[in-house]
Formats: C-alpha cells, structure tokens, sequence
C-alpha cells in the first residue's frame, strides 16, 4: 500500500509517459550500442544456425547451400532411429550422464558440508585450494594424465598392481572400466570446484542459528542435519535441475579424447558421433537430425524436471 | 584478533563426545580427499624432473630420482610445441580482448533498471542458453563467412558467454548506482562517457573475473580448433598435446615391426614418455603459476553468478 501512495505523489514530478519504439530507442540510444557488437555476433552464430538447423530436413549439398538443397522431410530421422548408433549412443549417453549424475550431485554438497562443519581454518583454505586446482587443467592434460597413471608400462596404478604380485592391467583398453573412469576422474577434477557454489551458501547462514542449537544441546551432526543441510537445499535443487536439462548433452571434450577403437561400443555418444558424421564422414544433414533429436530431449527433459521440482520443493528455474 | 577470539569462544564450550568422534572423522575424510587430489599432481611434477629410466621402471614415487631437466629441453627444442604455445598466447589474449569488448558493454546496460530494451534484450540471449543450431549449422555458418582456418573461428562464435554476462550485469547492478549515473548526467555527462570513465575504472573486480573465466576456457579448449583449423600451423597448444598425450601412444605401439625399428623407437618412445610429463606442467604452468593469486577472484566471482540462481 505504502508504495502505491509514494507513487502516485511521484507521478506529477516524473511524468510517466507510455513511450512508442522509436522514442524509446532515442532515449536510449547509446545503451543500444553497448548491446550491438554482442547482438550481432550472437545473432549471426547462433540464430542464424538454429534457422540453418533445417538441413537436418534436407538433401545437404554444398553446391547447392542450406536454402538451396532439396527437402526430405524426417528421412534422416527416421533413419537414424532404424540404425544401431540410435540404441548405442543414446544408451551410452544416458548412462554415462545419469552415472556421472548420481555420483557427481551428492559428493560436493558433501564436501561442502564438511569444510565447513572443520575446525582448523588453516588447513581448511590448503584443502579448499588444492581440491579446486584441477578444475582447471584442460581436459587433454587431465585425461593425459590418466592415460599416463593407468598405462600398463609406466603408471603408478600398475606399479603398485606388480609390486603386490598382481599382473599389469591395461585399463584405457578394458571397456567395462571406461564408464568408472570417466566419471571418478571427472569428480577428481570437478568436486572441489563444485562445491564452491554451496560453500558460499552455507557461509550465508547466520552464525545465530548455529549457536542456539549448540546452546541447546544439538551435536555437530544434528546441526549439518537440521540447520545446513536445509539451507543448501534450494541451491542443489536448482542445480540439480541445471543438471538434468543437460543429461544429454555431455560434453564433447573429454569423451572423445578418452576414446580409442577397444573402448568405442561403451564410449561412443552422441556428441561424438554427431561430430564423426557430421565433419569425418562429411554428412551434414544426418548429423543435424542426430543433434537437432538431441537437443529436443533435453528440452524436454528440462521442462519436466523443471515441473517435478517446483510441485516438489517450491523451486523451479523458471 | 577477532578470528582468536571466535576460536577461544569455541573452545570453552565442551564438545561432547559424539562430537570429538565427528570431528575426528570429517578430519580423516577430508585428509583422505586432500591425498587424493594432490598426489596425481605430485607425481607429475616429480616425474617431469626425473631420470627417465626411472620413470619408465615404476620407480618414482614419492620423490624425484636422478634429477634432471632433459624433458622440459626436449619440449623446448620441439617446434610444433613452441609454435602451438604462441599460438594459445595470441588465441587467448585476442580472444579475452574481443569477450570483454562484447561482454562488459552488454551487461552494464543490460543492468540499468530504466534501459528500454532490457527485457527483450535478456530474452535474446536467454533463448540461446536453451536452444542451439547444433555442430553442423554452426560450422556451416562459420565457413560461409569464411573463417575457417583463421583464429577468428575459435573466437567469435563463442565472444559471449551467457553465463559470464549475467554475472558481470549482477556485479554492474549492485556496484554501479543509478544515482551516480544520475549525478554525473546533470553535470553533462553522457551514458557512453560515463561507463568509460567512471563504471569502469569501478569495476576492476568484475574485469578481472572475466578475464579468468574467459581466459582459462580460451587457454583450455582444444574442439573449436579441432573443428576450424586444419592447419597444423596454427594448431593451439592443446591440440598439440593432445597428439603427444593422447594419440601418439597407440601410433608408436603399432608401429614398431623390425627389431632394429624396435630399438630405436623404444629411445624416442622414452624420450617422449619424460617429455610428456614436462609438457602437462609446462601447458599448466600460465594457469597453475596464476592460481594461487587468482583463486580468491574465482571463487568470488561464482558468488557473484549465485547471488541470481
């Protein structure tokens, strides 16, 4: 109410007028060309490719161009449902991204959780700084680091594997490790990184809280139970949601520089295989309908998470 | 001194015995954690300075044996190496230059409450968060305009991070008052004027938080130039590495039929096994030497990015 009544005393000083288009951009024409430059380039590399996502549509040619090749309606969908890639990759894709889920959701907020309850202050920045030093090494020096510290000759892994007796494994070319590995070495890299976000969120609880629960009586654990670990729920909540919108999409990078001929029938996913179709074998438009049928599940995926959460716990993302 | 007293304050309560048990776990959990994250990162680093008979025998382990820095000068003596690190130099400054010039304007005025083209401005890059054209439609773009094999390619298409906008315009809105742009319009200042004079100068922090997260994806990426450069002379740093760390090794396996072949191949097999570890610290060491200094910035700046989800 309050509010309303400043206003309407305001009203005759500023005068509110509903401006037209024009006028608008008048007023504020120099923060129009702030915008422009990311406008532009925004608009010519990534709007134009999602009206150029028709090819996946077309006969692509390059003679011909993207508006020029002949219509096929839905024959490379279809008949990229009909190939054994279809089941492959998307198989491989799911489980590789619900794995990856499932392990890489809980341990940061664990982390975080942890660090915080620590006592030792000191030693609690050394552990923050070492654990978020990974997230940045490239992906190729993480995974060749893997590569060195698992390969049958030199690595650490099978050293100590002879030193007990055992025979040297040589896991980069066993597929039933592949799945582990690349997720394990991506919470290696990511975990403390991750934490950060609720880490932040944990240190915005007031200290207040946590002294009257010790004054009556709660025990380290009863507080992380009944005071954190509900305050950090809405942050994993949206970024679980995050998560779940892009399970389909994971990233190009690591898999495919993980990926040699032995491991291929458990690490070939789609973003792999649309880049194989699409720029080795040169078949633009297959590969269009592979990735344009990939972003629609996440899509979908996104919306209804996005509607589970918010009937669930109150918090969606939009 | 106020840090002392929280810590005498603590310690005059009690801990009960559940606790002290939870104290001591989450202490062993978290040195557990600690082992495991720094010991690979150990190992390579006294790896990359030990004999490389060593190396290949399993035998370093917790120290350096036979001091040497033969494999960081064989990286240095590798042209393709030194080439492909200039070329990340230039790929990543150029392409820090061209984020922040298209970056910083976007949000400032994306962050001002009496901007007309907010909301339809936000909504335009909003949709691009969700949908995309995909690999195929945007190289197709990225080679009618003819820039494949230029640095441009590895560049331009990503010059706006979504993500990065939203938290430099969170930084602008909370840092930068309307007021003080109202204060300085009276005294004749204009918009374009203000935000380079007075926004910011202000902004140090928030200039410095893009500069590392643009500049460590830059330095860090090796898709877009797998895609667009087919050049091997303009190849970045981690394309390189990545036929050094990650292909070379079954190539060289395959390779070797004679056993004279075999012989000299196990030498430059090993050489390139030692010159693989100086290769990781030495592609590391632009981000790994700043990160001590650096990671107050970052952590600030996924504060800032929080503030909004």
């Amino acid at each position: 109410m309050k509010t309303k009544t400043t206003k309407n005393l305001n009203q005759p000083a500023i005068p509110v007028k509903k401006r037209g288009f024009v006028e608008s951009i008048k007023k504020d024409w120099s923060l129009y060309m702030f915008c422009l430059p990311g406008v532009i380039l925004t608009f010519i590399f990534s709007y134009i490719p999602m009206y150029g996502v028709q090819i996946a549509f077309r006969r692509f040619n390059a003679k011909q161009g993207i508006w020029g090749s002949p219509w096929v309606g839905l024959r490379y969908f279809q008949r990229f449902i009909e190939s054994p890639y279809f089941g492959r990759t998307i198989t491989n894709t799911l489980i590789l991204s619900l794995y990856g889920l499932l392990v890489s959701f809980p341990i940061p907020i664990i982390l975080a959780l942890m660090l915080n309850a620590f006592r030792h202050k000191r030693y609690r920045k050394v552990i923050q700084t070492v654990t978020y030093a990974p997230n940045f090494i490239s992906t190729i020096v993480m995974c060749g680091m893997l590569i060195l510290f698992l390969s049958p000759s030199v690595g650490i892994i099978n050293t100590v594997i002879k030193m007990f007796g055992g025979d040297a494994v040589n896991f980069m070319a066993k597929k039933e490790y592949w799945r582990h590995l690349y997720v394990w070495s991506g919470i290696w890299q990511g975990m403390g990184w991750s934490s950060v976000i609720y880490f932040a969120a944990l240190s915005g609880i007031s200290p207040e809280l946590h002294e009257a629960a010790k004054c009556d009586g709660a025990t380290k654990f009863q507080i992380i139970r009944y005071i954190d670990f509900p305050s950090i729920l809405p942050t994993a909540t949206i970024q679980l949601i995050l998560s779940c919108g892009s399970i389909l999409s994971i990233g190009f990078e690591k898999a495919f520089a993980l990926q040699n001929d032995l491991n291929l029938s458990v690490s070939e996913i789609i973003s792999t295989y649309v880049y194989k179709v699409g720029l080795l074998d040169n078949n633009m438009s297959y590969s269009s309908a592979i990735g344009l049928f990939n972003t629609l599940i996440n899509m979908v995926m996104l919306i209804i998470v996005n509607k589970v959460a918010d009937k669930m716990s109150g918090t969606s993302l939009f | 001194m106020k840090k002392e007293k929280e810590v005498e304050v603590e310690s005059k309560i009690k801990r009960c015995k559940e606790d002290v048990i939870f104290d001591t776990v989450i202490f062993i959990v978290l040195t557990i954690l600690l082992l495991i994250v720094a010991y690979p990162l150990w190992w390579v680093i006294i790896s990359s300075v030990s004999n490389s008979k060593a190396v290949s025998g399993g035998q370093v382990i917790w120290h350096p044996i036979g001091f040497t820095l033969k494999g960081y000068g064989e990286v240095f003596k590798d042209d393709s190496i030194v080439r492909s690190f200039l070329n990340s130099v230039l790929y990543t400054v150029c392409g820090v230059l061209v984020n922040l010039a298209v970056t910083l304007p976007t949000a400032y005025a994306l962050s001002r409450d009496r901007f007309s083209g907010k909301k339809a401005i936000t909504m335009f890059y909003v949709v691009t968060m969700f949908f995309s054209g995909g690999l195929i439609p945007t190289y197709l773009v990225v080679q009618n305009m003819h820039l494949l094999d230029t640095m441009w390619a590895l560049i331009l298409p990503g010059c706006l991070s979504v993500y990065n906008m939203i938290v430099a315009r969170t930084f602008f809105k909370t840092n930068i008052s309307e007021e003080l742009y109202e204060a300085a319009e009276i005294d004749g200042c204009t918009q374009g004027r203000f935000f380079f004079q007075i926004a910011l100068p202000l902004s140090g922090a928030i200039t410095a938080i893009m500069v590392l997260y643009y500049g460590v994806g830059h330095w860090n990426s090796y898709f877009s130039g797998l895609i667009y450069l087919s050049d091997q002379n303009k190849y970045p740093l981690q394309l390189v590495l990545r036929s050094i760390l990650i292909t070379n090794e079954s190539a060289l396996q395959q390779a070797a039929t004679t056993a004279e072949a075999r012989a000299a191949l196990n030498e430059k097999k090993e050489l390139i096994e030692v010159m693989k570890y100086s290769l990781i610290i030495i592609s590391s060491i632009p981000v790994l030497v700043l990160y001590p200094f650096i990671q107050r910035h970052f952590v600030k700046g996924v504060m800032i990015g929080s503030v909004k989800g």
